[in-house]
């Protein structure tokens, strides 16, 4: 009973960040129809400028929670920067174009990213310094950290922030409004060049906030780190129903459930044959899944309320 | 400032080989409730397509409040003070009637990506005036009640008046009307002749594309015919209604 406990509360934390990475496919998706491959290496560029911003501000004598901080905002800024980029410079020039064309163009953006990173930061993985001291709680026999209760708590807050934005703020209204008719929604003047490029620069935002989760949590980052998250955070996407926000954190959260269970289980399922680090099958097989039974994902029956 | 809102001038559009309009010019003046008749496929709608700027026209242009109008910028439109509403109603459905008016305000404001992340008391303060004006709009249209409903909920003639509050959410110099009185019946349409009348009234240009003629002749102060792309006259509705070619274009003799 008590490993159930403890899969389902790193599930919780690991799909917290799921559903972060998830959001940015998803609204991406939901005003333009476009999936944005590179929005994994989104992350993983947050990740690193956060690691490079805290740790010469640490060296630099500054208390590493402060630090921390600084590095947040950082990779905040430079993530939002980088998004805005991405749809100026890759997408934009290919609006109207078959769908598979920018497709293809974010694949290479995701690769461009990647060599770019490595190019930064080197190949080696890096050490993410801890910003938070090193506190356990243990409730019915399942231990969790202070990091893992930060992170749940700061997804939550940034995803209650994203759902206010998107539903009661104007960029918000103006973003659902793109979304079910870019040509009326242009008409009654809403700039669809500005509410495209919110929508990367504020997915990119939350990427960035994951990027900084994801490092902090494992302790660790390198370029290639975004590859794998921004996978399975699509297949969370999916899950939910792509183009729809409440599809992506619920996706996010219950695949990050899905694969601690299955990693906890795994090694008993199979008589040990098949350890923990085949938890990445989990994803795969819900993302098969999903795509054979319910191509629209959970949320997916209102394809007209994307955004 | 010049008593003419907007000219069209020798405004022509292709698609393929149908000339569906042929060098069309004629000029709104200010304050005037202005029809734009003709059969069907005279090319009304994509003359409206043209001036808001989802076409690009083959040939002339618009001349909006002094200033050319620049084609293929539908916010540029906007922004300049031209809104429309659209024949098949075209509103954000999943969205609440409120939201829907909520949307036509975006282009007279200001607080953009930041803003909106950051919510500082400027923001604020612009989105309750937003919401405020919106409401508002919905009390002028008289369908204030049906604010928190989603707008595919609403019943057709409803619709169609949610389609006309969002316009005006644009503060339009111009407000154009691709035939609201479609699908209604004569109550129905009085209720809007009442309100296109309301709309001059309070300061705003009105160009009425439309179908029912009694509606048109009685509403407007100068009627343009369209047929086959072309324009066939320009003028009072009693002169209009008299003339040989619009007789003939009509009746198809």
């Amino acid at each position: 009973m008590d490993i159930f406990l403890q899969q389902i509360i790193n599930g919780l934390v690991q799909g917290s960040i799921y559903a972060l990475v998830a959001l940015g496919y998803t609204m991406v998706y939901g005003i333009m129809g476009l999936i944005n491959f590179a929005h994994g290496e989104v992350v993983m560029i947050g990740a690193l400028v956060s690691i490079t911003v805290t740790s010469t501000l640490a060296a630099a004598g500054m208390p590493i929670g402060l630090a921390g901080l600084f590095g947040l905002v950082a990779a905040i800024l430079v993530c939002m920067a980088l998004g805005w980029s991405l749809e100026r410079i890759a997408y934009r020039p290919l609006r109207g174009s078959p769908r598979l064309t920018p497709l293809i163009t974010a694949i290479g953006m995701s690769i461009v990213l990647q060599n770019l990173a490595m190019i930064i930061w080197g190949r080696n993985y890096l050490t993410f310094p801890p910003l938070l001291p090193k506190v356990n709680f243990e409730v019915a026999g399942a231990h969790f950290t202070l990091v893992q209760v930060a992170i749940v708590l700061l997804s939550a807050a940034m995803m209650s922030g994203l759902v206010f934005l998107v539903y009661r703020t104007k960029l918000g209204m103006a973003m659902r409004a793109t979304a079910q008719n870019p040509a009326v929604a242009s008409l009654m003047g809403v700039n669809i060049n500005r509410v495209i490029a919110a929508a990367f620069v504020v997915g990119s935002a939350l990427a960035a906030v994951a990027g900084v989760m994801v490092g902090s949590y494992y302790e660790i980052a390198h370029y290639q780190m975004g590859f794998m998250l921004g996978l399975k955070a699509f297949t969370a996407a999916v899950l939910g129903g792509i183009g729809n926000l409440a599809g992506a954190m619920a996706g996010g959260v219950l695949l990050g459930v899905i694969e601690a269970l299955g990693a906890g289980y795994i090694g008993d399922l199979t008589g040990g044959f098949l350890g923990s680090h085949y938890q990445d099958i989990f994803a795969f097989v819900v993302l098969i899944g999903v795509l054979m039974f319910k191509p629209s994902g959970l949320f997916g029956e209102k394809t007209g309320d994307r955004a | 400032m010049s008593d003419i809102l907007l000219e069209a001038k020798a405004v022509a559009k292709h698609f393929g080989g149908v000339k569906a309009l042929q060098d069309v010019s004629l000029a709104i003046r200010r304050g005037e409730i202005y029809g734009l008749i003709g059969p069907n496929g005279a090319g009304k709608t994509t003359f409206f397509n043209c001036m808001t700027g989802l076409y690009i026209p083959d040939g002339g242009g618009f001349v909006f409040d002094g200033q050319p109008l620049k084609a293929d910028a539908p916010d540029r439109a906007a922004e300049r003070g031209i809104a429309r509403t659209f024949q098949n109603i075209r509103l954000f459905g999943n969205m609440t009637a409120l939201e829907n008016v909520m949307v036509g305000r975006h282009v007279r404001t200001k607080a953009g990506v930041f803003g909106a992340m950051l919510m500082n008391a400027a923001t604020r303060a612009e989105e309750a005036a937003i919401r405020q004006r919106a409401i508002d709009l919905l009390h002028y249209v008289d369908i204030a009640d049906r604010a928190d409903d989603l707008a595919k909920n609403l019943s057709y003639g409803d619709q169609r008046r949610l389609e006309i509050a969002r316009a005006l959410a644009t503060e339009p110099k111009l407000l154009c009307l691709d035939e609201p009185a479609a699908g209604m019946n004569a109550t129905e349409t009085e209720e809007l002749r009442v309100l296109i009348e309301g709309i001059r009234k309070d300061g705003t240009t009105v160009l009425l594309i439309e179908h029912d003629v009694k509606l048109v002749m009685g509403l407007c102060d100068r009627v343009a015919v369209l047929d086959y792309g072309a324009l066939v006259i320009e003028d009072v509705p009693a002169v209009v209604q008299k003339d040989q070619r619009v007789i003939e274009a009509y009746l198809g003799a």
